[in-house]
């Protein structure tokens, strides 16, 4: 993410530093990759708000950093009630206690709850600990809100009619977060300070932090996925919708969750990378993008390949930037062509049943 | 044709609302808008909307154009005329090289290709210093016919709506045709529309050509109008805004394209204009409400306002006239061998299961030969070693004397063998005359220019006139002109035989052809077979109703799990201990 002009010759300082900064970007790439893959296996959406959710969770976390009380809070608030009236709506046919007490819980009661501790706390319990789990908490019943207003009462439609919708949905949260955060850009605290010198090596503690917590998230996606009833009945809606269906799964309870899960991962990339680089509002959809490189080089199947992936791409950003920065871009989305180029030579000629 | 008519009343109106005294120039500023980004989006309906694949890349085409002209008209003072074909070839040949890569992926990664490569050219259009970096180029050269410079918007309008008329119709005609047909039938996967002869990866390429070519004379057009480009149009979310014109107007018709470009761009520009009065100058609310209404649309109308929209149009589509007096020319008359299919240790393998096990049999002129067995023992799998849906494991398979190691589904079919499917493969939007037609591809000459130019009608009123007549000898007469997905399965697998009958097989594979008919219908069946037999053809059929194929078949072969347990007449076949064990276990 940084430019040398003239001839600089790689010296060891310089080749170290590339790779960690290489390294740090790429960590946050795969928990992206991660996100994306996990929800297009799921619903079958491509997440473009992904990159909404990187900036809200960082622009959140950086604006309550400052004692404000974030707009995005208000925004979960508001998104709670169309996701109550469409429930409600849903519900018309079959009023059940049990249900209208779930969808009151969950679309009114949450988003109010956590607006009342960001308005409660913002400004004067103002740690890092609970700046980041207040952000968290918003960002998490955004991402469940929009799968219940913008995905779920279309979720039997084509990838197409559903990436249309993920487009809308990406553009009215990037407009959102301009009147919420403004056009400047946002800076936030680290997570620690301490700095640790190996030799010539000098590594951050936002650094380890970064590589900490990707390990600990893939690791927790994985102990999810194998060892819970949740994980696994995620992993059937993702084989087959109508099989999940047949024995018992509720897909649009599957689809809210990985939203839910899409959510908290990008806010927490957010919230590690807004410490390092000053985030923009519409910064996300980029980041996000790079993300998506990882996970299209993972196949949109593979966790460790995807994660695999995106170090790479941290790499091949990092010395682009330094070798031909005005390219560094150029070379990024370019990197997926020879993958592609492998897998049509490689693909099996199977029959896909569509429609 | 007899629906010229809209079209021409259409091209009225356009050509006379410049004309309307004191309509303000805006407005013809976003009717040129509308022009272009119509376009594209009549590109994409034909390339995502019929051909199935999805590009997050049509801007970048723009681009190529855009900037073709902008540099050779600039730096070199090429004239803009002589410049065109000059940005459709440069497009084209752009999305042949982006093509051959991306066109091979299967499913979801070519999307995501296209907007990998759409990604990094827009970048490249922004860093290179032969289009001027992020600055672009301005001071483009306008139009110019004699000394009329069409320097403003209202005389660029009629060179963008003739470009988009003239598109329509040559894209109304292309969908219309044999090499249409091809095109229509890639949506739901290679493996039929393979059969009967299509290049699936050509036609794809084709599709994908073709709508690069004309968001390049998109991009041209945009050049002259603009007479200033940068890399900000031909950007990523400028692909993604063809591709919602696109989807929101109709993503399977080519004027929901237009219509498309008429709803968003009139709806973006009444966003930007009105809502900062209602709501003061607060930034950015009509991105959205924009997006919000994006949701909306797909939610209420999944498959666009165009379908919806035609519905309320008073002049419907009126089914195609077929002069069934024409003929296609005949197979040229060849020798045939007295064996036209032999199997000898034909082998399947997936993995650790063998699916086909070292099977020998052949089919002989004139016979009709049924392979039977338990679900599951491998008689649709033999069906696709036999067409080279599947390479065999081990073994030789030879069709009228040529090993088909090697060849391809298409050069199984011009050796003049026809399948059907167990499971029905017809395109169900399509009527099931259209369907059936698709079956006599190879026996059609006319290419993708002549179908464009209408050159092809004496081709294709003989190639409608086979499909009409074998449809008739099925006895689906009276269906001939619904939508084959409205047919009963039943009905669906007897479009499938009048398909396969298309081709003029001499060897006719049919893969449960009696499943879903009434006993009555099964008769029909049985007497039409029998009736092509005499009249020369060889049949190799797959059937459980075991009445139907002990009545029909000269010769029976067996199949349980793989292996050939038994072969012969079906005398011997209904004694046999080991056909009797497979069917009901021991001791029956």
């Amino acid at each position: 993410m940084r430019c040398w002009r003239g001839e600089p010759a790689l010296n060891t300082t310089i080749l170290l530093f590339l790779l960690q900064d290489g390294i740090t970007n790429g960590a946050v790439y795969a928990l992206l990759g991660l996100a994306m893959v996990l929800v297009f296996a799921v619903t079958r959406v491509i997440l473009i708000p992904q990159g909404e959710f990187v900036a809200y969770g960082a622009l959140t976390y950086a604006t309550l950093a400052t004692g404000q009380a974030p707009g995005t809070a208000m925004l979960a608030v508001a998104m709670g009630l169309v996701a109550f009236a469409f429930d409600l709506f849903a519900a018309r046919k079959a009023f059940r206690v049990k249900t209208i007490v779930r969808a009151v819980a969950v679309n009114i009661a949450f988003p109010v709850v956590v607006l009342g501790l960001t308005w409660g706390l913002a400004g004067r319990a103002n740690t890092i600990p609970v700046n980041i789990a207040l952000s968290l908490l918003i960002v998490a019943a955004i991402g469940l809100f929009l799968y219940r207003i913008a995905f779920q009462p279309i979720a039997h439609t084509s990838v197409l009619v559903l990436l249309i919708a993920s487009v809308g949905a990406h553009l009215a949260l990037e407009g959102f977060g301009l009147i919420f955060f403004g056009a400047e850009g946002l800076r936030g605290p680290a997570i620690s300070n301490a700095m640790i010198t190996i030799g010539q090596l000098q590594i951050t503690g936002q650094s380890l932090a970064v590589y900490g917590i990707t390990i600990a998230l893939i690791v927790a996606l994985w102990l999810f996925f194998d060892f819970t009833l949740y994980g696994k009945a995620l992993r059937a809606t993702a084989v087959n919708r109508l099989g999940a269906r047949l024995v018992g799964i509720r897909t649009s309870l599957s689809g809210q969750m990985a939203f839910l899960l899409a959510s908290v991962i990008g806010a927490i990339s957010g919230i590690l990378i807004v410490p390092i680089t000053t985030l923009y509002y519409d910064t996300g959809f980029i980041v996000g993008l790079k993300g998506f490189v990882a996970a299209i080089i993972g196949g949109l199947i593979s966790y460790p390949l995807t994660a695999v992936a995106a170090i790479v791409v941290g790499l091949v950003e990092a010395f682009s930037s330094f070798y031909a920065s005005n390219y560094k871009e150029v070379i990024v989305f370019t990197l997926i062509i020879p993958v592609l180029v492998l897998r049509s030579l490689t693909a099996p000629n199977v029959e896909e049943e569509k429609e | 044709m007899t629906q010229r008519w809209p079209i021409i009343l259409f091209a009225l109106v356009m050509a006379a609302l410049p004309l309307i005294p004191e309509i303000p120039p805006f407005w013809i500023v976003l009717l040129n808008n509308i022009g272009l980004a119509a376009l594209v989006a009549m590109g994409l309906v034909l390339l995502t909307g019929v051909g199935g694949l999805t590009s997050f890349g049509q801007a970048a085409f723009c681009g190529f154009g855009a900037y073709t002209t902008a540099v050779l008209s600039t730096a070199y003072g090429v004239s803009p005329w002589l410049t065109l074909p000059l940005a459709l070839i440069v497009s084209g040949l752009a999305a042949v090289v982006l093509g051959l890569i991306t066109v091979r992926l299967s499913g979801h990664y070519l999307p995501l290709g296209t907007l990998a490569w759409s990604l990094g050219l827009y970048y490249l259009f922004g860093k290179l210093e032969l289009v001027g970096r992020n600055d672009g180029i301005s001071a483009i050269p306008p139009l110019q016919i004699g000394s009329w410079r069409m320097l403003d918007a209202g005389s660029i309008y009629y060179v963008i709506w003739a470009a988009v008329i003239l598109s329509a119709v040559l894209t109304t005609n292309l969908l219309d045709s044999r090499t249409g047909r091809g095109i229509r039938a890639l949506r739901r996967g290679h493996i039929a529309a393979e059969a009967f002869g299509v290049n699936t990866a050509r036609a794809k390429l084709l599709v994908f050509i073709y709508a690069a070519v004309l968001a390049g004379l998109s991009g041209w057009l945009y050049a002259h109008f603009l007479r200033a480009v940068t890399p900000t149009p031909f950007g990523v979310h400028a692909s993604i805004e063809y591709l919602f014109i696109a989807v929101v107007g109709g993503a399977g018709y080519i004027w929901g394209g237009v219509l498309g470009a008429v709803i968003v761009i009139v709806l973006k520009e009444i966003l930007q204009s009105y809502l900062p009065l209602i709501f003061g100058g607060q930034g950015q609310l009509e991105l959205i409400v924009f997006g919000l209404v994006l949701v909306a649309l797909v939610h209420l109308a999944p498959g666009g306002v165009w379908p919806w929209l035609a519905g309320l149009l008073p002049f419907k589509r009126k089914p195609p006239r077929v002069d069934t007096s024409l003929h296609l020319a005949a197979r040229p008359a060849r020798e045939l061998p007295p064996v036209l299919l032999q199997l000898e240790g034909a082998r399947k393998q997936f993995g650790g299961v063998i699916a086909v096990n070292d099977v020998s049999f052949s089919v002989g002129q004139k016979e009709i030969v049924a392979l039977i067995g338990p679900n599951g023992a491998g008689k649709s799998t033999t069906f696709n070693l036999i067409t080279r849906v599947l390479a065999s494991s081990a073994g030789r398979i030879t069709v009228c004397g040529t090993d088909v190691a090697g060849t391809t589904p298409q050069e199984i079919a011009r050796l003049g063998v026809a399948r059907t499917f167990q499971h029905v493969k017809l395109i169900p939007d399509m009527t099931v005359l259209e369907n059936v037609a698709l079956g006599a591809n190879l026996r059609g000459q006319s290419g993708t220019i002549a179908s464009m130019l209408r050159l092809d009608r004496a081709d294709e009123a003989r190639l409608l006139a086979e499909a009409a007549r074998q449809i008739e000898r099925v006895g689906l007469k009276d269906q001939i002109d619904q939508l084959a997905g409205s047919l009963s399965l039943g009905q669906q697998r007897i479009v499938e035989i009048a398909r396969a009958l298309c081709v003029d097989p001499v060897l006719l594979l049919l893969d449960e052809p009696a499943a879903g008919l009434r006993h009555m219908e099964k008769q029909q069946l049985a007497a039409l077979l029998r009736q092509l037999r005499d009249g020369g053809m060889s049949i190799l059929l797959v059937e459980h109703d075991m009445g139907f194929v002990m009545d029909l078949a000269d010769r029976i072969v067996v199949l349980d799990f793989g292996t050939k347990i038994a072969e012969g007449t079906p005398d011997v076949i209904k004694a046999n201990p080991d056909v009797i064990r497979a069917y009901l276990g021991a001791a029956a």
